[in-house]
């Protein structure tokens, strides 16, 4: 099992893989940089587009104590087709539930190609000793999870336990086998862009193949610069390593333009290389069903009422 | 149900075009004197740097012409103007700040159409900043007096006001403000290539019922200024613009009593240490450069860049101009638009080859420029020496010049081995180091972790070959009065 080399305290970033310096973030800067990328005019064919790829890039997520296997069921339903009336509309990419709802979704969507994403390591705290988080992930993967969505322990993070941030990372990825690793740092407790950025690349050292900004139960989640904080250091450490992370916002995006905001931050700041299902992720839940109005029409020209469109 | 449409296969942002159609453009355009419409007998055509288009027909001021507009503003000043109360002024520019908020689509898409900067600038900017000018200073109208007290403020008479190309409203706003606060009356020209904001503000004039004379606008040519700058009656004269056209000014005001202020060229200098946010520092050097196509007096055209960390800072910075949005000032998604005149293109042209013959290394994005109209590629040139024309001379165009340092001594060397002062930027994470910089910067302004803020609560102005003279803040008051001592 990897372990982090004993570093004097501050120090415990592995040296291999090699990563960019730490560095710091201007919060001003990079709220104004975010706000200057969220007045992109998107119109027309662009604006289809990035709803299409919206969907394609959905985590279609439900994450209640009160889900059941008929909820999941429906949901992963609505995965598959998210509008029956528009054979058009691609499949989301993942549908993303607790463990013990996993193979009820998975049951759901076999044969799709959709994936199923489960939520372990004590979510959405985090706040259990280290083995339980272990085994709630091998659980996750046995019962056929083929993503994992893990938290960070933000008690250690806060108090300065970075090499306990780190070695669970690298447990987790360990436990999760062949299923995708992905680490969610929620940003909304972690106070500073700084630490965002510290947290991602601690992330990205312990072998996360995502990172990700929330889980949804905090405020605030997935904003546009916490979310442009991640991927400039996700960024740097493609230029430097060539390592492709990919990153997956979620939490607090309800809207179809909040949507596309998210999109044109990372078309500007990674490329468009960044742009597949494979290396972007949108978590949500109610969002799905604005994009599918807002699509209707940019096709039509005319909006429809919510009761056209299911709820699940 | 209209037919499907197909999804396109990548992502091409659609254009993205402000509508022009709020902007009504007379086909000709006299001289606003006394109130009325002067009519000229001599004309030339402005035009849309973005296409060459023709877009109206503007009055070239004669020497007569010249006189009258002072004359104007001389009857105006004697009767009433300089005695009305304060708060009587200042209701006058609150109007004016109001009605420009109200119509500030229309004078950013023809700021933007007149003068090729991108309409994001013009609408969150220039027209934002304008206003705000108006505002501050019809807050000072009456209040001269705790302004300077015991120094019995009084207005200086009529100002003569030449402003330049690359803010035309916002300058206007920056000259027409505390001066009219002051109590002076006006004559204000605006460029020769970009004279339509300023007609059209004669217009929210009339709205606002200021009484006529108190503001003339005269167009046309540097015959026009130098026929403004000689007339007896006027008091003062303020200019912004070139280091020469400033020099030779000041060389015929000499011995004739006016007052004078200018703000002249930059060459300003923005040193990056290797502790700064770096993401954010890149963000603030494009910014500092690029902004309004670098027609900017306080652009950061030389980059010092410490040099532990040059080589990521210098990646960084490539990379950010690939994705750098190049056109239709008009496009919302625009970043740099067209640069002003052929005039100014051909300038940049050749300073830009000298720098290739004098062996710096030039890189630019791949983008592809419109076929008409002026254009130039957001320009980065690495390997410059302190000797290079590029490194001394001022640009005025998007063409970046990155210089290296060893430590903060060298920095504040270099950066100040120039004969301009205007501004400076510090990027460091350190805040002890940014009081340090700031303490030995030879710059009338000093950006820490930031470029091209302005502030009508903030003093603007230059150190050396930039000028003298602040405009801004309770300082921008100051050359709009007398003072009994």
């Amino acid at each position: 099992m990897a372990q982090a080399p004993a570093l004097p305290q501050g120090f415990e970033l592995p040296l291999e893989p090699r990563l960019p310096r730490i560095g710091s973030v201007d919060a001003v800067a990079l709220e104004e940089r975010a706000a200057s990328l969220a007045k992109r005019s998107i119109k027309k064919d662009a604006k289809l587009w990035a709803l299409e790829l919206a969907i394609r890039t959905t985590d279609l997520t439900t994450l209640e104590g009160a889900d059941t296997p008929g909820k999941v069921a429906a949901l992963a339903s609505k995965a598959i087709r998210p509008d029956p009336s528009d054979p058009t509309v691609p499949s989301v990419a993942a549908v993303c539930v607790y463990p013990n709802l996993v193979p009820s979704a998975k049951e759901r969507v076999a044969g799709t190609g959709i994936k199923i994403a489960a939520v372990a390591t004590g979510f959405p705290s985090g706040q259990y000793p280290t083995p339980i988080k272990i085994a709630d992930v091998r659980s996750a993967v046995e019962l056929g999870a083929d993503e994992i969505d893990m938290v960070i322990d933000r008690g250690a993070f806060l108090s300065g336990r970075y090499a306990k941030v780190y070695d669970e990372v690298v447990q987790t990825k360990e436990a999760c086998g062949d299923a995708h690793l992905k680490v969610i740092l929620e940003t909304g407790e972690l106070g500073t862009y700084d630490n965002v950025r510290r947290a991602t690349l601690l992330a990205i050292a312990g072998g996360a193949d995502f990172v990700k900004t929330s889980t949804g139960k905090i405020n605030p989640a997935a904003t546009l610069p916490v979310a442009l904080c991640m991927l400039e250091a996700v960024r740097d450490v493609y230029e430097q390593t060539g390592r492709r992370i990919g990153f997956k916002a979620a939490g607090g995006i309800r809207q179809a333009k909040q949507a596309i905001q998210h999109l044109v931050l990372v078309h500007e700041t990674l490329g468009p290389d960044w742009l597949t299902p494979d290396l972007y992720r949108l978590g949500a839940s109610s969002l799905l069903n604005d994009i599918l109005m807002q699509i209707r029409k940019q096709k039509t020209g005319v909006y429809q009422g919510p009761d056209y469109f299911t709820l699940d | 149900m209209t037919e499907l449409q197909p999804i396109p296969d990548d992502w091409t942002y659609a254009p993205a075009p402000e509508g022009r159609d709020i902007v009504t453009l007379q086909p000709r355009y006299g001289l606003y004197v006394g109130g009325q419409w002067l009519e000229p007998s001599e004309t030339y055509t402005t035009l849309a740097p973005r296409d060459e288009e023709p877009l109206a027909e503007i009055a070239q001021a004669t020497e007569e012409d010249v006189d009258r507009a002072v004359t104007a503003a001389r009857d105006a000043f004697a009767n009433g103007w300089s005695s009305l109360p304060g708060s009587e002024r200042a209701k006058y520019l609150f109007r004016i700040a109001r009605i420009l908020q109200e119509r500030a689509r229309e004078f950013a898409v023809l700021e933007s159409l007149n003068g090729g900067k991108p309409i994001k600038e013009s609408r969150d900017v220039d027209l934002p900043l304008a206003a705000a000018h108006f505002f501050y200073y019809a807050g000072w109208a009456d209040k001269l007096e705790y302004a300077f007290p015991n120094r019995r403020p009084k207005p200086v008479g009529v100002a003569g006001q030449i402003i330049p190309w690359n803010f035309p409203l916002l300058m206007l706003a920056w000259k027409i403000a505390p001066a009219l606060a002051c109590g002076n009356t006006v004559v204000l020209k605006p460029a020769e290539t970009t004279p339509l904001t300023a007609l059209l503000f004669c217009d929210v004039l009339r709205q606002a019922e200021l009484p006529p004379g108190v503001v003339n606008i005269i167009t046309g040519d540097g015959r026009t200024g130098a026929a403004l700058v000689d007339h007896a009656g006027v008091d003062k004269i303020a200019f912004t613009g070139s280091t020469d056209v400033g020099k030779l000014i000041q060389r015929r005001l000499a011995g004739t009593g006016k007052k004078l202020t200018l703000e002249l060229g930059g060459k300003a200098a923005n040193i990056v240490f290797d502790d700064c946010a770096l993401d954010q520092a890149v963000e603030g050097i494009v910014n500092g450069i690029y902004f309004n196509q670098g027609h900017v007096c306080c652009a950061g055209s030389r980059l010092f860049a410490q040099e532990s960390i040059y080589e990521p800072l210098v990646d960084k910075l490539k990379h950010r101009l690939t994705t750098l949005r190049v056109g239709d000032p008009l496009d919302k998604n625009t970043d740099v638009g067209a640069i002003n005149s052929r005039m100014q293109l051909e300038k940049i042209e050749e300073l830009v080859a000298s720098g290739r013959e004098e062996g710096a290394e030039i890189y630019q994005p791949p983008c592809r420029l419109p076929e008409k109209g002026y254009w130039f590629a957001p320009t980065v040139f690495t390997n410059v020496a302190q000797s290079y024309r590029i490194a001394q001379e001022e640009i005025f165009g998007p063409v970046l010049s990155v210089l290296t340092f060893r430590t903060p001594e060298e920095a504040v060397e270099k950066a100040n081995n120039t004969p301009y002062g205007l501004s400076a930027g510090v990027w460091t994470e350190k805040g002890s180091r940014i009081l340090w910089m700031a303490q030995r910067m030879r710059a009338g302004v000093v950006w820490a972790n930031t470029f091209n803020r302005f502030d009508p609560t903030s003093p603007f102005g230059g150190y050396k070959e930039s000028g003298f003279g602040r405009e801004g803040g309770l300082h921008g008051l100051e050359p709009y009065l007398t003072f009994d001592e």
